[in-house]
């Protein structure tokens, strides 16, 4: 009977909201299939972020605090994660997927020789994990037959864990990795200064397609998104044009996302947007061709140019927020 | 310098695929296949470096002899050979990073360039194994790329709130993002050429690899379908609904 070990991230002092997703998901896995609930948080300073993980119920805390990890290489955090995996008796190795999960635990599983499934939103009393495949059109029932197991968690499908009692055991581990055996060196982290909240954790999305055109567009997404206190997404084609970064792409191949209110704006409906915003609560389409596919998701849709209904919705909500 | 590139045959991603009524898989009847569009971005990156620094690129696929068509597609950009490893099981990442790992053995390539996820599977897992287990450096979801004499590449990666900027010392395996670049269309001399350049078919059975399934997939179904709302008549309605019906403003 193996134990279920979760990677969290965080940021500053703080976890991210996604990451109590995976909590949940190694509750719900071993409550079905015993062995223990415990926590990984890896860094330098970590600080209050190790408090913060005792309050989830764990059975132990394991702390990778050390200067070699200050700075996130998918070699050195590999190492760590395999290591105490092993140390810990883990039998499924998780995390809330995101670009840093993304790019870790396929490297975490290659090390443990183990099977992996992506972006869970499930898991099956067989102990199978549901995952969806071709662009989020089918959903299948995976089995990893090895020993150990590594998932990544959909963050949209598994509820925040609530703080629980504090608790269980703070373990130290003993890190030893040797940054010059890399053969990467970390350069620099180039933030992207915004004050608008992160897609996966905003309570509402304002996104843009095809339709914005571009540069000024955009303009009219942001200033109907910053008045909202929501978040700015963009559609694959908006990102393969160049006019914003890939972090802002929802969808399958981009983010997944699952807020209060979604407005797409100049958004066609390919697939594969489709995909990552149809768990929204309510979706709102704004687009001049009427047969466009998002009107099939939306709960309200309209027919208009978003370069004229966009900067109207502005007036019209700050009247309504009077 | 040699460069390792990938062309996985996935089936056409502008068509909307359907689950088999009993759910044994996904009904393939009439869909048409292609190239995954994100091996066709780092396949572009190949050849760009190719142009630049004087390099061999090498197109390989895992899968059945109809993956040729894929090859063939990647040498027409200006690819300069091919390797099929064929096999009609369907293999799970953890198996084709083994299978890639013994063609990186074989061809000794500086550098491996593969799309960050194929859109059939949706694992993004086989780049960032096949790294591991040759205890290679990996720059996943890469937008910039830039080679240093040969022997480094610098790399900006685009991540959740910023560019993370790394270096790597070669050989490594980088994986492509959306807005590394834009895949070219081959040219009809480019297709011509393909036609005689070389695909080398290697039977997965001959290669001595233990490729048994880590990962099983059981059955498949349908996700919940999401029910069309209403179509408002303006601006003022819509706002009226969004904070009175839907209380999300």
């Amino acid at each position: 009977m193996g134990n279920a070990l979760i990677v969290a991230e965080y940021k500053g002092d703080a976890l991210k909201k996604v990451t109590r997703a995976a909590f949940t998901f190694a509750k719900e896995y071993t409550t079905k299939q015993g062995g223990e609930f415990h926590i990984l948080v890896l860094g330098h300073n970590l600080g209050a972020v190790v408090d913060e993980c005792m309050s989830y119920g764990a059975a132990k805390v394991h702390v990778a605090d050390n200067e070699s990890l200050a700075n996130y290489l998918a070699e050195s955090y590999a190492q760590v994660v395999a290591q105490v995996a092993k140390d810990s008796g883990a039998e499924v190795v998780g995390a809330t997927a995101s670009a840093m999960t993304k790019d870790l635990m396929p490297r975490v599983a290659a090390k443990l020789d183990a099977g992996m499934a992506s972006d869970i939103i499930g898991i099956s009393d067989e102990g199978y994990f549901d995952r969806p495949v071709w662009a989020g059109n089918a959903i299948v029932s995976a089995e990893i037959t090895s020993p150990v197991k590594v998932v990544t968690v959909r963050g949209t499908d598994f509820e925040p864990a609530p703080k629980g009692d504090a608790g269980g055991e703070k373990v130290e581990v003993t890190v030893s990795v040797d940054l010059g055996s890399l053969k990467k060196r970390f350069e620099q982290f180039e933030e992207v200064k915004s004050d608008r909240p992160e897609l996966t954790e905003a309570s509402i999305i304002v996104t843009g397609g095809r339709g914005t055109k571009g540069d000024e567009g955009f303009k009219l997404v942001e200033g109907l998104a910053d008045l909202l206190g929501a978040a700015v997404g963009a559609t694959r084609a908006a990102v393969d044009a160049g006019w914003v970064p890939n972090d802002l792409q929802v969808g399958q191949t981009g983010k997944v996302v699952a807020p209060d209110l979604y407005v797409a704006a100049g958004v066609s409906g390919a697939i594969q947007h489709l995909a990552g915003m149809k768990g929204s609560k309510t979706i709102v389409a704004i687009n001049k061709d009427e047969e466009a596919p998002i009107f099939q998701v939306a709960d309200y849709g309209l027919v208009a140019d978003l370069f004229k209904a966009l900067p109207e919705m502005v007036e019209e909500v700050k009247k309504a927020k009077g | 310098m040699k460069i390792l590139v990938t062309a996985k045959r996935v089936t056409d991603p502008d068509v909307k695929i359907k689950v088999k009524p009993d759910g044994s898989g996904i009904a393939t009847e009439g869909i048409d296949y292609k190239v995954n569009p994100f091996d066709e971005i780092a396949i572009e990156e190949a050849i760009r470096i190719k142009e630049k620094n004087k390099a061999e690129v090498v197109v390989v696929s895992v899968g059945s002899k109809e993956a040729t068509k894929e090859i063939r597609s990647g040498l027409a950009m200006g690819g300069d050979r091919g390797i099929l490893v064929l096999t009609d099981d369907p293999l799970d990442a953890n198996a084709v990073s083994k299978v890639l790992k013994a063609l990186v053995e074989k061809e000794n390539p500086d550098l491996v360039l593969m799309g960050k996820q194929a859109v059939d599977g949706d694992n993004n897992q086989t780049g960032q194994m096949l790294a591991e287990i040759l205890d290679w450096p990996q720059a996943c979801f890469a937008s910039v790329v830039e080679l240093v004499d040969d022997s480094k590449a610098k790399v900006t990666r685009e991540v959740d709130g910023g560019f993370d900027h790394v270096e790597l010392d070669l050989p490594a395996v980088i994986t492509a993002d959306l807005r590394l670049n834009e895949p070219r269309y081959a040219s009809l001399p480019g297709i011509m050429k393909a036609k005689r350049k070389k695909i080398e078919e290697i039977e997965l059975s001959s290669m001595g690899l233990d490729t048994s399934p880590k990962v099983v997939w059981h059955k498949f179904g349908t996700p919940a379908e999401r029910q069309a709302g209403e179509i408002v008549a303006d601006v003022p309605t819509l706002v009226a609904k969004l904070r009175d019906e839907a209380k999300v403003i």
